[in-house]
């Protein structure tokens, strides 16, 4: 079967219900019309970014700034700003804080959850209650501040883990995740002399990969995307990560990266290239990531929740 | 972000209790209870060591960050200062007590009062202008029936979802501010001048665009999953019985969305003091702190930038303690209708 018919069966609609009427052609094309509208809505701002990441600096003159329609592709701006300086540097930490981070996050939430997962266990009740109870009060960002400068932890990068390192809600849904799991799996283990920390490793992790999936991403994108944290238990410029230097180059337009100003002195590279490429920069790594795991959202959001 | 326990920047609070509370406490209920107490509590202790060992790192991360900050609020109480002693916590203990001094402050302070109205004003433009159009999107997402559109569609309006506030704010900024692109056309057509992103009578407009690009898309998810279960033999029915296609989603589709609308209508009332504290904090250099100072960005510009560390607490506990009370009053509401609410009654 040749690779076109393929494609045209998997566009295909699957067959309408006989009772429900076809759509007048009206309706079809304003909602289709809409549709694409919505899609652009999120999409062009986005292009017109990336273009400009990727224009020579004689194209974003010409411009007069933005430019809509690539003219010429050069990847001169990312290379300057990952051969070393401000921007490497602070994607490096931003990196390592999230995978640190998550990795933390994840382990300290899996078992948190398995833990809660049998109902009637010794002080499960209690321990649940004293998890749910946080979702309904923040401690409030004054006390917290305080708290974690009294920890020593200001100017390090636990205070960019450790405050935020637990979602509740993360909990509960592998909770609800695990709980689901059949019972017997987990019994005749047990049977055969397995504790719980083997069951969790060996059925229960390897059952729930889609949510663990959904989960990790959750938390990954959380680290990746803080910067207030930072900005206020930070001090040292040169520890900051990735959004607060986006912050400084592109919102407060500080305009160039410490390292390149002479590069755009000189001419050689476009002010706004480069801002456009640390926005590129920030992106990329969610605009892959949040794809890749999209047909688990339903399982990660909702295990268990909306049962019509 | 360590502004309220529990939300985290990338606002997956909200489903939190959609699925929480009312799902997962019921097997609570079950018979094993009963038979629970009859094993005596060394037995269990011996037999349920392992899952009490796992609970307590996440446990002791809560109890560390979000229980002892709990306590930290009696600076609101003092006349704090952290240099009373050389740890900012034993410092407590060596500040003045003020009683309520803190909170009459508040009552006079007519910048706290304008950080109130504009965090009022917010919450209904959005409840007004963000909440039904997630309800609208999944309605036509899920009219389509050819599946690979249908994933396309979600994936582009899902994404903006895990932005940073950061990256949001800069798009906007490339699109609607002074040197964006609208500003650039409108510029080579003679008129200059355009710039969105420091209009403070258009702030509030703007912010809920933000937030509506941000997470609109994201939100269909609950809709499109309460949708799902809906049966179809309740649209056949219907359409046997004569009923058109809006009928049909009068009549069938909308009240199967009710409960889910009710929870989250719920959810956003018991929130309704956080208004998008990212984004204001972002935007307030660029667009005055007269339209962007909320009560969350109050609590940080006293606190934090003025080191007035229990006036801010003050104003934290008061935002807290609302919060809490709404919540509250929305759930009894819910019940009032009929609905389930974030609890059960």
């Amino acid at each position: 079967m040749s690779l076109n018919t393929q494609l045209i069966r998997s566009l295909k609609a699957p067959a309408r219900p006989v009772w429900e009427e076809a759509p007048s052609r009206a309706g079809l094309s304003a909602k289709s019309g809409f549709l694409v509208l919505c899609c652009l809505g999120v999409l062009a701002p986005l292009w017109i970014v990336i273009v400009t990441s990727l224009s020579p600096k004689p194209v974003i003159d010409r411009a007069g700034g933005l430019v809509v329609l690539p003219q010429g592709i050069t990847f001169v701006n990312y290379t300057e700003l990952l051969s070393g300086g401000q921007v490497s540097r602070a994607i490096l930490v931003s990196l390592g804080v999230t995978l640190v981070g998550t990795v933390f996050s994840m382990a300290v939430s899996v078992l948190a959850a398995y833990g809660l997962s049998r109902p009637g266990s010794l002080g499960h009740r209690f321990l649940l209650m004293a998890l749910m109870a946080t979702m309904f009060f923040g401690a409030g960002l004054i006390p917290t501040y305080l708290l974690v400068q009294s920890l020593g932890l200001t100017d390090t990068y636990l205070s960019l883990i450790l405050p935020s390192a637990v979602s509740v809600f993360n909990i509960l849904v592998l909770r609800g995740f695990f709980m689901g799991i059949s019972p017997e799996l987990t019994e005749s283990a047990r049977i055969d002399g397995a504790g719980d920390l083997r069951i969790l490793l060996t059925i229960i992790m390897p059952l729930s990969r889609a949510v663990l999936a959904v989960i990790s991403l959750f938390y990954a994108v959380g680290y990746w995307s803080a910067w207030f944290n930072a900005s206020i238990y930070l001090t040292d410029q040169d520890m900051m990560p990735l959004q607060n230097v986006l912050i400084q180059l592109v919102q407060k337009n500080t305009a160039t990266p410490t390292g390149l100003q002479q590069a755009v002195r000189t001419g050689e590279l476009s002010t706004l290239g480069l801002q456009m490429a640390v926005m590129v920069l920030a992106l990329i790594p969610v605009a892959v990531a949040s794809p890749l795991v999209q047909r688990h959202f339903k399982k990660g959001m909702l295990t268990g929740a909306v049962k019509g | 972000m360590s502004l309220t326990a529990g939300s985290r920047p990338d606002g997956t609070r909200p489903a939190a209790a959609v699925e929480e509370p009312t799902a997962a406490l019921v097997p609570e209920a079950a018979p094993q209870k009963g038979a629970a107490h009859k094993v005596p509590w060394r037995v269990r202790l011996r037999r349920d060591r392992a899952l009490i060992l796992m609970t307590l790192p996440a446990i002791g991360l809560l109890v560390l960050f979000n229980y002892i900050p709990l306590l930290g609020n009696v600076v609101a109480f003092q006349d704090y200062d952290p240099y009373a002693s050389s740890n900012g916590i034993t410092a407590i203990f060596h500040s003045p007590w003020l009683g309520v001094e803190q909170f009459s402050r508040m009552v006079d302070d007519p910048l706290f009062w304008s950080a109130v109205k504009n965090t009022i004003v917010l919450f209904l433009l959005q409840l007004v202008l963000f909440f039904p159009i997630p309800i609208a999107l999944a309605l036509l997402i899920n009219s389509v029936i050819r599946p690979r559109v249908r994933a396309v569609a979600q994936a582009i309006m899902y994404l903006p979802h895990f932005f940073s506030w950061v990256l949001v704010v800069t798009v906007f900024q490339q699109v609607f501010g002074g040197a964006g692109i609208i500003a650039q056309t409108l510029e080579d057509h003679g008129w200059s001048g355009f710039d969105l992103m420091t209009n403070a009578d258009l702030f509030k407009f703007l912010v809920t665009a933000q937030s509506v690009w941000k997470d609109a898309g994201w939100g269909i998810i609950v809709f499109l999953a309460a949708l799902a279960a809906v049966s179809t033999d309740l649209y056949e029915a219907a359409a046997m019985d004569g009923a058109g296609r809006w009928r049909r989603m009068w009549h069938v589709t909308l009240p199967a969305l009710r409960p889910v609308i009710a929870l989250l209508l719920v959810l956003r009332v018991g929130d309704a003091l956080s208004v998008g504290f990212e984004q204001f904090l972002l935007q307030r250099d660029a667009v005055g702190v007269g339209a962007s100072e909320v009560l969350d960005t109050y609590v940080w510009n006293m606190g934090i930038q003025n080191g007035d560390f229990s006036y801010a607490a003050a104003v934290g506990l008061v935002k807290g303690a609302i919060g809490v009370c709404l919540v509250l009053a929305a759930n009894k509401f819910a019940h009032l209708l009929g609905e389930q609410g974030v609890y059960k009654k």
